[in-house]
């Protein structure tokens, strides 16, 4: 059918840009092997996740750099942390990227250089999640158009 | 002369006579007037006559009588013609009526008669009737005086009373003067006077039994007179002049309990029963006599005191018998309780000196074997390792005692799951593989070809007494060779003279797997062959080769619960043993594909399984690497189960997970200590589950790992091959080290 395979290239396509931009890597393939029968729906639940926890510690590590007088760098340390957990476990890899530079600036306790990472961070899970929507999106229109979803090397 | 009408009486009259006649004449005239008279006044005021007409014609009669001795008071003399007529008129009337009355009379007088019969015949039925009343109201007073006595008799349960009441009741109702019981003594060969009326203490008197009289009275049930001058009368002196009364003397039935048999009623013979004599006594100078009615009275009694006497013994018995089981009870709830306290505090103590007693085991050990990877001289060497293989028997022997005392409780219970009873074995002879070569003993395998592979049981105590059971054969041989032989025992095979008590079943999903291992080593004498199962005993030659004697009542135990059946059979000393058992296994239902019959829900989705069931416990602090972990492991089959807590961990961890990964990327949060702890909490090798750091950080190295007792170290990120080959390296060898 036509729209079938115009999704279905679109799918392709959109899938291989996430790869080149370096916006997910290797890993998230290995969460897409892990979607079957009996968890179908396993990589949005995974994502979706992910954002909702991306939110929240953004919005902790905010609330924590706004401080005026003592930044708790030690908690904005353990927000970047459990973010770069959550980024490597499915893929994000620009925003893992992120995370360990703003790490350094924890250490080094340097506020202005931990609000401009923070700043990054937030472009880049903005960016990653528009991505992925439009990604979920695709699928579902392929799958209601009674297309199957092509694998992508 | 004219002609007169008078007419002259027949002769002269003469003065005196006529005077006389006159008179009498005017007499009869005025009682045959005056009966009448009478008779009407008397039946008039009787009322019931039934002859009335009979009356009037009577009286008619006698009226007439009368008229005509009236009317014959002027004949005496000159009388006129009319006089004459009015004479023969009243004549012939009177005729005329009496012959009247003389003929009616005769039908009158019979009725009369009979009359006057039945009258005499109903006095003496009134009569009879009379004392027919009197009889039935003295038995009817009989009856009362029975109910009252027998009422009062049965109102009370003991027996004192009992009899007292009879006798005080007996006494009040026939007015005796003494009334007496004698009971016969426990010989049974005297009657000993035990209650009195009138007598306030009787003093013991005492009387053979096998006095005629008192045979007498003992031979009927009737109450019999006796005379006032047998020894059982003579109950008071008798005051000189005075004539005794009447005595009557009844026998009273004791029952016994052992009359009664259940299916049979008691025995009439007078030779089985005991009986007791009772003595009555009327008072003297009333010339009072025994009436038979009362002599009935005192029979009826006589039963009924016999019965209530039987029933206060009966609940003498019982109360005597249910206070007895009272105080049995109590003593024996006294007893339970102190059982319980006891088993409990035994417990209690255990379970403190099982986990105090093995932290410092564990140490000594872990840091023995630490100390020998260092540097020592060989000397230092040879004593650590003295200390190391005596800290293992200890703690082996910790273990043992631990187990069996688990073991008697019954507390213990098999562990059934589904494993490979081929590898069982073959872990086994790997086990002994260094002693064996070390002794250069030559160990066979023989596997029949009918044992399955896989079984349903306990593995790890199946394991436990199989190694115990070679393990013996090992140490019990010097040299030679030990033969282990396992095929499936049939029907035939499995019913064996030397275990009389055991009678194996099979059935459709059990099998009984036959063990028998053989060495050639030091034997065992015929007499120690009982003594071998039983805990702490030790026969010379174990002694010396250093045994706690518990290992095989450990192993008898579980075979036990396994519903085997283990022994051992020596040819004597010298000559090598042979320990068989056999124990009951349950065959696992075979699947097309698979080598693990559960979990075909996760074989029919995932075609590279191949850990399906394995449960793992996933620690992890980040919820989204914690999901995507779990989505690895179950895409593999596992069982997986998540936290997010040290402490979560330590709750939920349990010796069904085999594997449990940890998270141990935060240097400042302790995975370590989880770790350290899930150590103790496991002190068994074998329950352990296998503990795998997950790190993306290269801080975490090997040797921090290894310091805590993990297992392994991978790093993170984990592909699905990556995983799949993680945790297949890790079953099988069990330990896990990735380059780094």
């Amino acid at each position: 059918m036509d729209t079938v395979s115009q999704l279905q290239r679109q799918f392709v396509d959109h899938t291989t840009s996430l790869y080149r931009e370096g916006f997910v890597d290797d890993q998230f393939t290995q969460l897409q092997k892990l979607q079957d029968e009996n968890s179908p729906d396993f990589v949005v639940e995974v994502v979706t996740l992910f954002f909702d926890d991306c939110e929240k510690l953004i919005n902790n590590m905010a609330r924590a750099l706004e401080q005026q007088q003592e930044v708790d760098f030690k908690q904005v340390d353990a927000s970047v942390h459990q973010l770069k957990g959550s980024s490597s476990s499915i893929g994000a890899m620009r925003v893992k990227n992120v995370c360990v530079t703003f790490r350094t600036f924890c250490e080094a306790q340097n506020r202005e250089g931990c609000l401009r990472c923070l700043q990054q961070v937030n472009r880049e899970y903005s960016l990653l999640k528009n991505k992925l929507q439009t990604l979920f999106r695709l699928e579902q229109q392929i799958v209601a158009a009674g297309g199957t979803i092509p694998a992508v090397e | 002369m004219e002609s007169c009408n008078c007419i002259e009486p027949q002769w002269p009259a003469d003065e005196l006579l006529i005077k006389y006649q006159y008179i009498s004449d005017f007499f009869i005239a005025l009682a045959y007037f005056s009966i009448p008279l009478e008779l009407i006044y008397f039946v008039k005021k009787s009322a019931v006559f039934p002859y009335r007409w009979v009356l009037v014609q009577f009286g008619a009669f006698i009226v007439l009588c009368g008229a005509t001795h009236l009317i014959n008071l002027w004949t005496f003399t000159m009388h006129t013609r009319t006089v004459a007529i009015v004479m023969t008129t009243a004549k012939v009337f009177t005729a005329v009526v009496s012959c009247a009355t003389a003929l009616m009379l005769v039908h009158i007088i019979p009725d009369l008669l009979s009359v006057k019969t039945r009258e005499l015949f109903l006095k003496n039925k009134a009569a009879e009737l009379d004392r027919e009343m009197g009889l039935i109201r003295t038995q009817e007073e009989t009856g009362r005086h029975v109910r009252m006595l027998t009422h009062e008799i049965r109102s009370t349960l003991d027996r004192h009373t009992i009899l007292k009441t009879t006798l005080v009741e007996l006494g009040r109702t026939l007015a005796l003067e003494e009334c007496a019981l004698w009971m016969p003594t426990r010989t049974g060969l005297e009657l000993q006077l035990s209650y009195t009326l009138r007598q306030q203490n009787p003093v013991g008197y005492t009387v053979p039994i096998q006095l005629p009289v008192i045979s007498q009275v003992f031979s009927t049930n009737h109450a019999v007179k006796i005379s006032p001058n047998s020894p059982v009368a003579k109950l008071r002196p008798i005051a000189g002049k005075y004539v005794p009364g009447e005595v009557v003397a009844v026998r009273v039935p004791l029952l016994h309990l052992s009359n009664f048999q259940i299916n049979d009623w008691p025995e009439l013979s007078s030779s089985t029963k005991r009986y007791a004599l009772m003595v009555l006594m009327l008072p003297s100078d009333s010339a009072r006599q025994w009436h038979v009615h009362e002599l009935e009275l005192v029979e009826v009694v006589a039963d009924q005191v016999a019965v209530a006497l039987s029933h206060a013994a009966i609940l003498e018995e019982s109360m005597r018998a249910r206070d007895l089981l009272m105080e049995q009870n109590v003593a024996l709830d006294l007893a339970r309780r102190e059982a319980e306290t006891a088993i409990r505090a035994r417990n209690d103590f255990l379970a403190v000196m099982n986990h105090e007693m093995r932290t410092p085991m564990h140490a000594i050990i872990a840091l023995a074997s630490l100390l020998q990877e260092t540097d020592l001289t060989p000397e230092q060497r040879l004593m650590v390792e003295t200390i190391l293989k005596s800290s293992s028997l200890l703690a082996t022997l910790i273990n043992d005692v631990l187990d069996l005392s688990r073991l008697e409780d019954g507390s213990l219970q098999l562990e059934l799951g589904t494993f490979n009873l081929h590898s069982v074995f073959r872990e086994v002879l790997n086990l002994v593989k260094p002693i064996v070569s070390v002794k250069k003993l030559l160990v066979t395998l023989n596997l029949a070809p009918d044992v399955p592979e896989y079984a349903i049981g306990d593995e790890k105590r199946l394991m436990q007494t199989i190694l115990n059971v070679v393990g013996n054969a090992v140490k019990f041989s010097k040299e030679g060779s030990i033969t282990i032989t396992a095929f499936v025992a049939k029907s035939e095979s499995l019913r064996d003279t030397r275990a009389p008590d055991f009678f194996p079943i099979p059935s459709d999903n059990h099998f009984y797997l036959h063990v028998q291992v053989k060495d050639s080593g030091a034997g065992i004498s015929p007499q120690d062959i009982p003594k071998l199962f039983t805990k702490f005993a030790q026969t010379q030659s174990t002694k010396n080769s250093g045994g706690s004697g518990l290992g095989l009542a450990i192993c008898k135990r579980f075979v036990n619960l396994m519903e085997g059946n283990i022994w051992i059979e020596s040819d004597g000393i010298g000559k090598g043993c042979t320990a068989i058992f056999l124990v009951k296994l349950g065959i696992p239902e075979r699947l097309n594909e698979s080598k693990f019959p559960f979990m075909p829900k996760v074989l029919a989705t995932h075609g590279q399984a191949n850990f399906p069931g394995l449960k793992v416990l996933v620690m992890d602090e980040n919820g989204v690497s914690r999901m995507v972990t779990k989505g690895l492991l179950v895409n593999l089959g596992c069982d997986v189960t998540t936290v997010s807590s040290g402490e979560e961990c330590l709750r939920m961890v349990s010796l069904e997970h085999k594997v449990v990964l940890m998270d141990v990327c935060v240097p400042g949060k302790d995975g370590y200590e989880i770790a350290i702890r899930i150590h103790e909490k496991f002190t068994k090798r074998h329950e352990r589950p296998l503990i795998v750091a997950l790190t993306g950080n290269t801080e975490v190295t090997k040797d921090n790992c290894m310091r805590v007792g993990m297992d392994g170290v991978i790093l993170k990120p984990i592909s699905l091959d990556k995983m799949r080959g993680v945790l297949s390296d890790l079953l099988e060898h069990r330990v896990l080290f990735e380059a780094m």
